[in-house]
């Protein structure tokens, strides 16, 4: 099978590109799914909070990814369910995806572009390295999710809550109100992972209590979780003895942070950022593999959908651009006057420094930029008072005060063409927090 | 004179909102980025009210259950009654989103609505 544009997964991120690409003109697309609906996790967040970019109201996560389904529905997009991509390998300028289903069997499709829209896994509890026995009774915040909101079942009575990423701070809540004793989140660093408004309305509103720099040590109980040991930690994580206290439960769940699921672009070749776990990326959200884009949870995890929305629009975009070959007109264009040899595409390159983690894109090629482009980014610890700063070269060409920066909060600036290309010969842009 | 922290829940930016008092009354507020944090912050120190989001059984569909929410925000100290009001609650599939699963839930004046679609 031949086409223009194959789509790995059919949740948020894979939507968007879908519906963005087919309205740029590309009709030869395909999104392959491995569940067995569209939408993906935001079908098993039935909180609220989705959408307040987006739609201008607030939605829940199943009401969030219908509006994105029914629009490309509407505009006849094609997609397969309960098919699990197996391997892309790239073959020329070609990619060659391979999936499997129970219809098909394993089938081979030849596509122009690619975009990656796998989103993201979470951490498990072999990467938490807490000793003891294996009893039931432990899952990952978003299994236990998909256990309660999708099949209708409670894990458990008693809770303790590992990490305070938002899945497990919003399942405190939802354990609560199905009538579970969520007894405490416990949190390693000294801050949340998560989005303020969550510890407000999923902790504060039930008194549950969050106690920072505190980790589980022990876990009691062979068959079934009968109790974990929870310690304090010191600023190098390590337990402090002596601060052990037992906590009864039947129930741990683990919230520990999210990882890109970038298997599948591992075997491709895709080069992998270290910082984010997600491939690296241009202006065009295009990897190291021509044709091949990634965004969404794929590329960096977000805490907003809303954002993961408008990046993949940004993805659609651009892989129709690169099929239409809008992108090599572009190119010529540009390319057509008496630029340096060296650099035809005029990239620049973006640096993150004190205390910015990782910026997405990596790289933006000045020809191929649009007049405005989105810049997202993380710091890696909590800062108050603040500036974010933007040099070009040791030019500061932004200064953006910020009251407070998390890290469990994604930030952006928005750079202008306009700006950029009037800086002569422009090679780094740095991002960086200004603390004086 | 007494002040008051909040952190705003009306968007993702959680904002940290501080109310100034006096005699209970609001002299002050500061620290939010937009209106709707000082809205936020009045309700809170007056009817503090919360949108609610659970499951409600369906019986004859894909899935046992299906995602709810109150149309709009209730009371903060209606949600347990909210949630149990709703544990009787057994509709047949198919459900849409947007349909009626309960109207005026506890006397609220507050219906509740499905959130998601089962076949
Ligand atoms: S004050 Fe406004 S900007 Fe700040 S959290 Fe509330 S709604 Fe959001």
């Amino acid at each position: 099978m031949d086409k223009d544009l194959v789509i790995i997964g059919g949740g948020p991120a894979g939507l968007a590109a879908a519906i963005a690409a087919k309205e740029a003109g590309i009709n030869d697309l395909l999104i392959l799914e491995r569940d067995n609906k569209l939408g993906g996790i935001l079908n098993q967040c039935i909180h609220n909070g989705f959408g307040l970019h987006t739609f201008k109201e607030e939605l829940t996560g199943p009401e969030y990814a219908a509006r994105f389904e029914d629009k490309a529905l509407a505009l006849e997009i094609p997609y397969k369910l309960e098919t699990m991509v197996v391997d892309i390998s790239a073959k020329g300028e070609d990619k060659l995806v391979t999936y499997m289903n129970r219809a098909e069997g394993l089938v081979v499709i030849r596509a122009k572009a690619v975009i990656l829209c796998m989103g993201c896994r979470e951490r498990s509890r072999g990467a938490l390295n807490i000793p003891g026995y294996r009893p039931a009774g432990i899952y990952t915040a978003g299994t236990a999710q998909r256990y309660v909101n999708i099949e209708g079942r409670m894990p458990g009575k008693e809770v303790v809550i590992l990490g305070s990423g938002d899945i497990g701070l919003i399942m405190a809540r939802r354990m609560t109100f199905e009538g579970a004793k969520v007894k405490l989140v416990a949190e390693l660093m000294p801050y949340s992972g998560g989005l303020k408004r969550n510890i407000a309305q999923c902790l504060n509103d039930f008194d549950i209590p969050l106690l920072l720099s505190h980790t589980v040590v022990d876990i009691k109980g062979k068959e079934r979780v009968e109790a974990v040991v929870i310690a304090e930690v010191d600023e190098h994580s390590k337990p402090i003895p002596g601060t052990e206290q037992e906590v009864k439960c039947d129930t741990l769940l683990l919230s520990c942070g999210l990882i890109p699921e970038n298997e599948l672009s591992n075997a491709l070749g895709v080069s992998i950022n270290r910082v984010t776990g997600g491939p690296n990326v241009n202006e065009s959200l295009e990897t190291n593999i021509k044709g091949v884009f990634a965004c969404g949870n794929v590329l960096h995890v977000h805490d907003l959908v809303d954002y993961v929305s408008e990046e993949a629009t940004q993805a659609g975009k651009k892989a129709a651009e690169y099929l239409t070959g809008a992108e090599r007109e572009h190119e010529s264009e540009n390319n057509s006057g008496c630029r340096s040899e060296k650099n035809t595409d005029n990239a620049v390159s973006i640096k993150a420094t004190d205390g910015v983690r990782y910026i997405v894109p990596s790289v933006i090629r000045l020809n191929h930029m649009d007049d405005r482009q989105i810049v997202r980014f993380r710091v890696g610890a909590v800062y108050k008072k603040v500036a974010i700063q933007v040099l070009a070269g040791d030019k500061e060409i932004m200064n953006l005060k910020k009251q407070a920066l998390a890290p469990g909060e994604m930030e952006q600036v928005i750079l202008q063409k306009s700006v950029l290309s009037g800086i002569d010969d422009l090679k780094e842009i740095t991002i960086r927090v200004k603390t004086d | 004179m007494e002040t008051k922290e909040f952190t705003c829940i009306r968007c993702p930016l959680g904002c940290n909102v501080v109310a100034s008092l006096e005699d209970g009354k609001i002299i002050s507020i500061t620290g939010n980025t937009c209106p709707r944090g000082a809205e936020y912050v009045t309700n809170e120190l007056t009817d503090p009210k919360r949108i609610v989001t659970t499951l409600v059984k369906v019986t004859g569909g894909e899935n046992p259950v299906v995602s709810v929410k109150t149309a709009s925000d209730i009371p903060k100290g209606k949600i347990f009654e909210c949630l149990d009001a709703l544990k009787s609650v057994n509709l047949k599939a198919p459900v849409r989103i947007g349909d009626v699963v309960l109207k005026n839930v506890c006397d609220c004046g507050v219906d509740i609505v499905a959130t998601s679609n089962v076949r």
